[in-house]
């Protein structure tokens, strides 16, 4: 028996969009305090001396295309192939993990090679605190795609009348991915581009 | 007739169409060409500021079409856009604000 | 007995509770009338605990020289004061009526996340009982409730105080997101059939913009106390003037939440003199669309005014004149409603009550507080004021004169559908006559001595300054105002058990809440209402040529069905009280606060609302 609410819309996807939201005004203050920022540092490193946008870009492709394995996974539970979904599923999985593979092979090179801490200057507080932050939000999704994933395992848990559960899931994770498109624009593009007169 | 607190719906309640997933696949193709313009344009000195709007262009077409697209607020209710963009656009707003507080578009 | 739907490792069952009884069934519950109880009592008792932080303060300023309280207790006493009152007592005291009264204004049995409301109160009290801890933890924050850098430094601010202080504001913080995140979506999605959003009552209507304020805010603080417990904890730089930032940063990260943070606690008050005036006029509110278009004006433009907190921090003349500008507006759609209480009232049938009273009071405080509010907007005479106890004497008219007023205007007007008795309306207006006299008396001064240049947060003041006649006369007038909060809480006491019977609709209401007996039954409504107008209630009261016929109900009691009490709430807001604290004393604490929370977390996500074998 569906649930009569007022709107005909699912008290809980009303509340994953909410909370996106919310979320928007929590990523622009790591933002906006990165941006502010930029430029202010009295010591080096700064991004020119350490990004590598070559590597960054090959993550930034991963996890866009996460976002593509996603809704296929999403595509198959509705049509209630529980294999597919699980591939896919698995897929999405896998590069979001690569991802944050890429993430903590750049931190570790930013640390041990490049000498860059975030107590080392203010480039390396507001870039580890934004990108640590949505890293971490990253690991989130991975963790909860990964519990949705052992739940299907098991007969008849996940199945296409579940699919609001993977929705939420995916909202979830495709916004992970739309705050990476702006952090990949913002920080590592912007932030490191050698055509501006002064650069 | 009995009435039932049952906040936890697992249906999908719209009815309207759904993308065929070939519909997807075009849209991770246009992401990846996106990108890869973005990367492009990253070489460019000769742009200058120029650079900005360029940036600005496509990250907001990759933006605008995942969420458009994979997270479904094309053809989902009305009520999650104006959910979403709420938010979205007072956090551009205030952060564009206080940037400039700061000097930023001086 | 009841299994989770998949297998786990160890074959684990896990009993749930059905119909707990007792301290299990307060501990476990999930039903919004008793935990806005809960929530009632605790930010009471919170609010006791700042004010005796209050007296202190005013004990030892009674006269000049004073060596009554140290300096270092000093600025504890006032920074515990200011977010004892605004984050422990005034937001979950509106909380308590979010929980009790929403669903019962919008005809519903319950609100849509039971189980995260109920979460969002036991972190409250995870909170309240961090920041409150810090007394007896080796000192609490000393650095005001807005922590400006680089005082609130590791530096500059050695020891722990700062730490409770930042742990305490994010658990609370968790605590408002949660329940506000529900309440948006009660709001917008559990509405009776016919009840449309121009048909809410005016305290939902309040509700719904606080919360959707909350929910876009504190992210913005939440950022901001990250940053500091970064820079404190792990030595990040993001207030380190050596690194080359600016903790002006931190200022404009807090106030662009704390201006709408003092939205947020004077809405549902308003909201609240929205509810009581009609009824006790005897006549609809005055302009219902103009109440909900002022008070979306308001949310909106509480975005763009934070920088006049800051008018004396060398913004520059075009910022200044810029927020002035917008300050300036925002007090229009306050006069709106100032205006509509008064239309309500004129030519109504007044019963100056004690909610009524305690209405009037509201809009006159209110209004003065509102009007050294428009002092303090324009910047060139805000360099005077700011940083005086001219501006204390506008916070306290605004929040205690409004919000807290506001608050016990409702907690009078639905004592009755909370506990089914009546107060003792004598002691309800002693109280009443009491506080307001004590405000005044109280705050009025602090015009005077703020202008003859008293700065704020001394712990003393020489005796040659002329300051120590009104400071005394201000000190003695707060003891009436402690004496007057006796007077209630007697009132409270004598008549939560003992009061007269209330029925169902004492005050000849106007709300769906009045439709239904006192207290409410669990289920609140045995047929959900359809609603075919603002203020539904009374139009069915007027419309029904006989008051002796009821409507034969059609549902039976049996057949409906609530969400189960759970304890998962309780124990994520137990794993996050020990994450926090592993935050400020040692991390391993931390690790293990997340790991029971990520534990919890997915077992009550696992939990179905209702087990199949349960009623």
């Amino acid at each position: 028996m569906s649930d009569e609410t007022t709107t005909g819309l699912s008290h809980r996807k009303l509340l994953m969009w909410v909370f996106l939201g919310s979320d928007c005004m929590f990523f622009a203050s790591l933002i906006g305090t990165y941006l502010i920022y930029k430029g202010s540092g009295v010591l080096h490193p700064g991004p020119a001396d350490v990004f590598d946008i070559p590597t960054t870009s090959v993550s930034t492709f991963v996890l866009l295309m996460s976002s593509m394995s996603m809704v296929f996974a999403y595509a198959y539970l509705v049509r209630d192939d529980i294999k597919a979904f699980r591939i896919w599923m698995f897929s999405t999985m896998i590069m979001g993990s690569t991802f944050l593979g890429f993430q903590v092979f750049e931190f570790s090179e930013f640390y041990f090679h490049d000498d860059l801490s975030p107590q080392t200057n203010l480039f390396g507080t507001t870039f580890y605190a934004l990108t640590g932050t949505h890293g971490l939000h990253v690991t989130i999704g991975v963790i909860w795609l990964g519990i949705i994933f052992y739940s299907s395992l098991f007969r008849n848990t996940v199945t296409s009348k579940t699919n609001l559960d993977l929705d939420l899931a995916a909202l979830y994770w495709h916004f992970v991915d739309i705050v990476w498109i702006v952090i990949f624009a913002v920080v590592y593009l912007f932030g490191t581009f050698t055509g501006f007169p002064s650069s | 007739m009995s009435v039932e607190i049952k906040n936890q719906s697992n249906h999908i309640d719209e009815s309207h169409s759904h993308p065929k997933p070939m519909t997807y696949f075009k849209v991770a193709m246009a992401l990846v060409i996106l990108t890869a313009l973005e990367i492009l344009v990253f070489y460019f000195d000769w742009l200058g500021y120029g650079i900005i709007p360029v940036l600005a262009f496509l990250s907001i077409a990759k933006f605008a079409i995942v969420v458009m697209y994979y997270m479904h607020l094309k053809f989902d209710s009305k009520l999650f856009t104006y959910v979403f963009l709420g938010g979205l656009i007072l956090a551009i707003v205030v952060i564009l604000w206080l940037m400039a507080l700061f000097g930023w578009f001086v | 007995m009841t299994t989770i739907p998949f297998k786990l490792p160890f074959n684990i069952k896990l009993y749930r509770p059905v119909s707990p009884t007792g301290v299990w069934g307060w501990l476990t519950t999930v039903d919004h009338k008793k935990i806005g109880v809960l929530y009632g009592v605790t930010a009471f008792i919170m609010f006791l605990t700042g004010g005796i932080e209050a007296m202190l303060i005013r004990t030892q300023l009674i006269a000049p020289e004073l060596k009554i309280i140290a300096p270092e207790v000093y600025n504890q006493l006032f920074t515990m004061h200011a977010t004892t009152m605004i984050f422990l007592a005034i937001m979950p005291l509106s909380a308590a009526f979010f929980n009790f009264i929403i669903p019962l204004q919008i005809g519903a049995r319950d609100v849509a996340f039971p189980r995260l409301n109920a979460f969002s109160y036991w972190a409250f009290l995870a909170g309240a009982l961090i920041m409150k801890s810090s007394w007896f933890l080796g000192g609490s924050p000393n650095a005001g409730w807005f922590g400006y850098a680089p005082i609130t430094s590791a530096t500059f601010n050695p020891g722990n105080g700062i730490d409770f202080w930042i742990i305490g504001l994010q658990v609370l913080g968790v605590a408002s997101l949660a329940a506000s995140f529900n309440f948006i979506v009660t709001i917008i999605n559990m509405r009776a059939p016919g009840m449309t959003m121009m048909r809410l009552p005016l305290f939902t209507w309040m509700t719904f913009i606080t919360a959707i304020l909350l929910i876009l805010a504190f992210p913005v603080i939440t950022v901001a106390l990250i940053e500091l417990m970064l820079d404190r904890t792990f030595d990040f730089n993001f207030f380190n003037t050596k690194a080359g930032a600016n903790p002006i940063l931190w200022q404009h990260l807090f106030w662009i939440f704390g201006h709408p943070e003092v939205y947020i606690l004077i809405l549902p008050a308003m909201g609240i003199v929205s509810e009581v005036l009609p009824t006790f006029s005897r006549k609809p509110i005055f302009g219902y669309p103009a109440m909900v278009l002022a008070a979306s004006f308001i949310a909106f433009m509480g975005w763009l005014v934070w920088s006049h907190h800051m008018f004396t921090t060398g913004l520059g003349p075009i910022a200044n004149s810029v927020f002035t500008l917008t300050t300036m507006l925002i007090a229009v759609p306050t006069g709106v409603k100032m205006f509509n209480w008064l239309g309500t009232m004129w030519g109504g049938d007044i019963d100056f009550k004690t909610p009524t009273l305690f209405c009037v009071g509201f809009m006159s405080m209110f209004l003065i507080g509102g009007i050294s509010g428009v002092m303090h907007s324009f910047s060139a005479s805000d360099y005077q004021q700011q940083d005086t106890y001219f501006i204390v004497a506008h916070i306290h008219y605004v929040l205690f004169g409004g919000s807290i007023f506001g608050i016990f205007a409702g907690i009078y007007y639905w004592f009755p559908k909370i506990t089914g008795r009546m107060y003792d309306e004598k002691l309800g207006k002693l109280n009443f006559w009491i506080m307001f006299i004590g405000q005044n008396l109280t705050f009025f001064p602090m015009h005077w001595v703020g202008m003859q240049g008293m700065p704020r947060r001394i712990f003393t003041y020489d005796s040659g300054m002329g300051w120590a006649f009104w400071n005394g006369f201000e000190t003695i007038a707060a003891y009436a105002i402690a004496f007057g909060v006796l007077i209630f809480v007697i009132n409270m006491i004598k008549s939560w058990n003992g009061g007269k019977k209330a029925g169902d609709d004492p005050w000849d209401g106007r709300t769906l809440e009045w439709s239904i007996p006192s207290p409410p039954p669990v289920y609140n409504f045995r047929d959900i209402p359809i609603v075919k107008s603002l203020d539904d209630f009374w139009r069915t009261k007027q419309n029904s040529s006989n008051s002796d016929t009821k409507v034969k109900s059609k549902t039976k009691v049996t057949d409906i069905h609530l969400p189960q009490p759970s304890y998962w709430p309780l124990l994520v807001a137990v794993g996050l009280t020990i994450a926090g604290f592993g935050i400020i004393y040692n991390l391993l604490f931390t690790g293990i606060g997340i790991g029971i929370m990520l534990i919890t977390v997915c077992a009550w996500s696992f939990e179905p609302v209702n087990e199949p074998d349960s009623h």
